[in-house]
């Protein structure tokens, strides 16, 4: 398949009074059309902010993407004048945010916040724009359509809001949909409809879809490939059954063993992973997990080691991932 | 009661009994001369025990009451009607005064550790204030060395004492809160969604702490919770409810492998598993529709509109909370 989206090198710093913080540290991936693409990792680790550097979407002051390229359909979007990437923005490439409350316009009905994007992207009539809203509505599952066009984000629920962010990322039939979060603020039945409904809609219409999230069983029941992030890096990526089974990076593994497992009993104690996420302004040359690893030795210290293929589409930023083979089946 | 005391002596591995307790919140309209036009129904007919040295978890989606019966064993809130009895004694007809001894027995530990720690405190103060309220290590000294002592069981540098909450992280803070509520030595703790916020090697870390801490201090756990992973793992006996009304209470692993409410299973259905390879193979059974409003419940099992076995009947008659096989009750006409 083509290249969608390709990132590469992605540096992205904010300039704070306490120093220089590396948010995103040089970060490498790339997402093919139509595909679900995973980005895992817990707060702070830059996730989040990559995803807003792709979309040029970083304020600046206090954040600055510093390096790197950002290809998309084969252009370069560092090169583009902010009027030609308000055009990518919603129209090729759609957000979903995590808080539907605050990324819907509370003053705004709901019918004019999608009719809005669709005149200015598609340059569609108002009628049109308000048959087509209502037939988004209907596709994201919305019943009574007709009604909720009319009504104010706070009348509807946080599912429902989320279902209205879904309508309007679709509304200008993207190629690529970025979800930060999208279930997080949401209950577990009403997520795993939200999912559901992210899943079939991007199949059907053929759109990537890259999901950002900390919850490694949304990602394992949803994604085609995995990068895991740490302290602005990716330290790991792979397909799905890659990473759940055969992690090659300490992070990923710890990770793993952090997570309760609702399927089976009880086993043992969970066996976490010690220590605080490092601080993102006091970062050296060496593996930023080096202090909370089993694993860690000088040669850790001294240089911090580059994403590096072990099989076929599988890639893990450790010095030391020889030793992790098997490391699920031993533990 | 003399029947609640006649209770004891028969059933004294029980230390917290929840009866029939109801909390409707009224809502009023009008400024001046407020008007009762309905009521919130939290909590409505809950019953359950919890037995000494166990960890009840109590699980249910935003809304379900979870938070609120929490609240009501603490008696945080009156309640519209029903009885808590703690170790025999009716909390609900207990003054501020005579409530006082009890409160030091039952401590809780709450979700938001930025807004539950008073950010104008050191964190020693933090920890020492309830030793304060309730009179324990009345010297200053013991005190001091108490909180370090605190400190260190919970895992944190005991040189935190000086510092303020902004200079912690979400774990440390999470910690802080439970070093806080074991300060008073209690038997019986709340916790209220006390891993949510965290991310996942940090809950890792809290659930490791709260359960060398139960086995360290023989503590009973009221463990409120939306993550049904967690709970599993924390957990002796389970119970989900759902729009104010219990649904399902078993053993844990009883819950998790033979769920029989069909809300149960849907709730064990929706959360996926972190595993490529069984999420694969495994049939999702949605739930259809959305968590309907407290105020207004559907007739009858308030599951009804959502349930894909509901029956006629279901929308007319109560379903009885009964006990289906030995330890395991649920709420549900069709099973």
């Amino acid at each position: 398949m083509a290249k969608l989206l390709e990132v590469q090198n992605l540096q992205t710093q904010f300039f704070t009074s306490a120093g220089i913080v590396k948010a995103v540290d040089g970060i490498t991936y790339d997402v093919d059309e139509g595909e679900t693409v995973a980005v895992v990792g817990e707060s702070g680790c830059g996730k989040s902010v990559s995803a807003l550097s792709i979309l040029r979407l970083i304020p600046d002051p206090p954040g600055r993407v510093v390096g790197g390229h950002i290809k998309f359909m084969d252009q370069d979007l560092a090169t583009l004048s902010d009027e030609e990437m308000r055009k990518v923005r919603g129209n090729k490439i759609a957000m979903v945010f995590q808080e539907p409350m605050t990324s819907l316009n509370p003053v705004l009905t709901i019918g004019l916040q999608i009719t809005e994007t669709l005149q200015q992207h598609l340059g569609l009539s108002r009628e049109d724009a308000d048959e087509r809203a209502f037939e988004l509505l209907e596709k994201v599952g919305i019943s009574d359509a007709r009604r909720r066009l009319k009504q104010y984000p706070h009348h509807l629920s946080g599912g429902m809001r989320q279902r209205v962010m879904i309508a309007l990322a679709l509304s200008c039939n993207p190629k690529l949909i970025i979800a930060d979060e999208p279930t997080t603020a949401l209950d577990v039945t009403i997520q795993a409809q939200i999912l559901e409904l992210m899943k079939n809609l991007t199949r059907e219409l053929g759109v990537a879809l890259i999901v950002i999230t900390h919850n490694l069983g949304v990602v394992a029941r949803y994604a085609d490939r995995v990068n895991v992030m740490y302290a602005g890096r990716i330290i790991e990526s792979g397909t799905a059954e890659d990473i759940y089974h055969h992690p090659r990076h300490p992070y990923t593994l710890a990770l793993l063993r952090s997570v309760p497992r609702m399927d089976l009993p009880r086993q043992a104690k969970l066996d976490p992973v010690q220590g605080q996420p490092p601080d993102l302004t006091k970062l050296d040359d060496g593996c930023a997990f080096r202090p909370r690893c089993n694993f860690a030795t000088d040669k850790c210290k001294s240089s911090g080691p580059k994403l590096e293929t072990v099989s076929d589409g599988h890639a893990t930023a450790c010095w030391h991932h020889d030793k992790l083979i098997n490391a699920l089946e031993t533990a | 009661m003399s029947m609640e005391n006649t209770i004891k002596s028969s059933d004294s591995d029980v230390l917290v009994q929840v009866k029939n307790l109801k909390m409707h919140f009224p809502i009023t309209e009008g400024a001046l001369i407020p008007q009762v036009v309905g009521h919130v129904k939290a909590v409505d007919g809950v019953s359950f025990d919890i037995r000494r040295g166990e960890t009840l978890g109590l699980v249910g989606e935003s809304g379900c009451g979870k938070t609120t019966t929490g609240r009501c064993i603490l008696q945080l809130e009156k309640a519209t009607s029903g009885n808590i009895l703690y170790d025999s004694v009716n909390l609900g007809q207990l003054d501020r005064i005579g409530m006082m001894p009890l409160r030091q027995r039952i401590q809780v530990i709450f979700q938001d550790p930025f807004s539950s720690l008073n950010p104008r405190m050191k964190i020693g103060e933090i920890i020492a204030e309830p030793m304060h309220v309730h009179n324990i290590e009345a010297d200053n000294r013991a005190r001091e060395k108490r909180v370090l002592e605190l400190l260190s069981v919970c895992g944190l540098n005991p040189k935190f004492a000086d510092r303020y909450p902004h200079e912690m992280s979400g774990g440390q803070r999470q910690r802080v809160g439970i070093a806080r509520a074991l300060a008073v030595r209690p038997e019986f703790i709340i916790c209220d969604e006390a891993v949510s916020a965290l991310d996942v090697s940090i809950q890792a870390q809290v659930i490791n702490l709260l359960e060398d801490l139960r086995d360290e201090f023989n503590l009973t756990y009221l463990f409120i919770a939306h993550d049904l992973s967690v709970v599993r793992h924390l957990c002796h006996r389970v119970a989900v409810m759902y729009l104010g009304k219990m649904v399902e209470l078993a053993d844990c692993d009883e819950l998790y492998d033979n769920p029989i409410h069909p809300y149960t299973k849907a709730l064990l259905s929706a959360v996926p598993i972190p595993d490529p390879t069984i999420e694969k193979g495994r049939k999702h059974q949605m739930v259809k529709g959305e968590i309907p409003s407290p105020i207004n419940p559907p007739s009858g099992c308030v599951f009804h509109p959502r349930c894909i076995s509901a029956t006629d009947g279901c929308s007319k008659a109560i379903p009885e909370f009964r006990e289906v096989k030995p330890g395991h009750w649920v709420a549900c006409t069709e099973v």
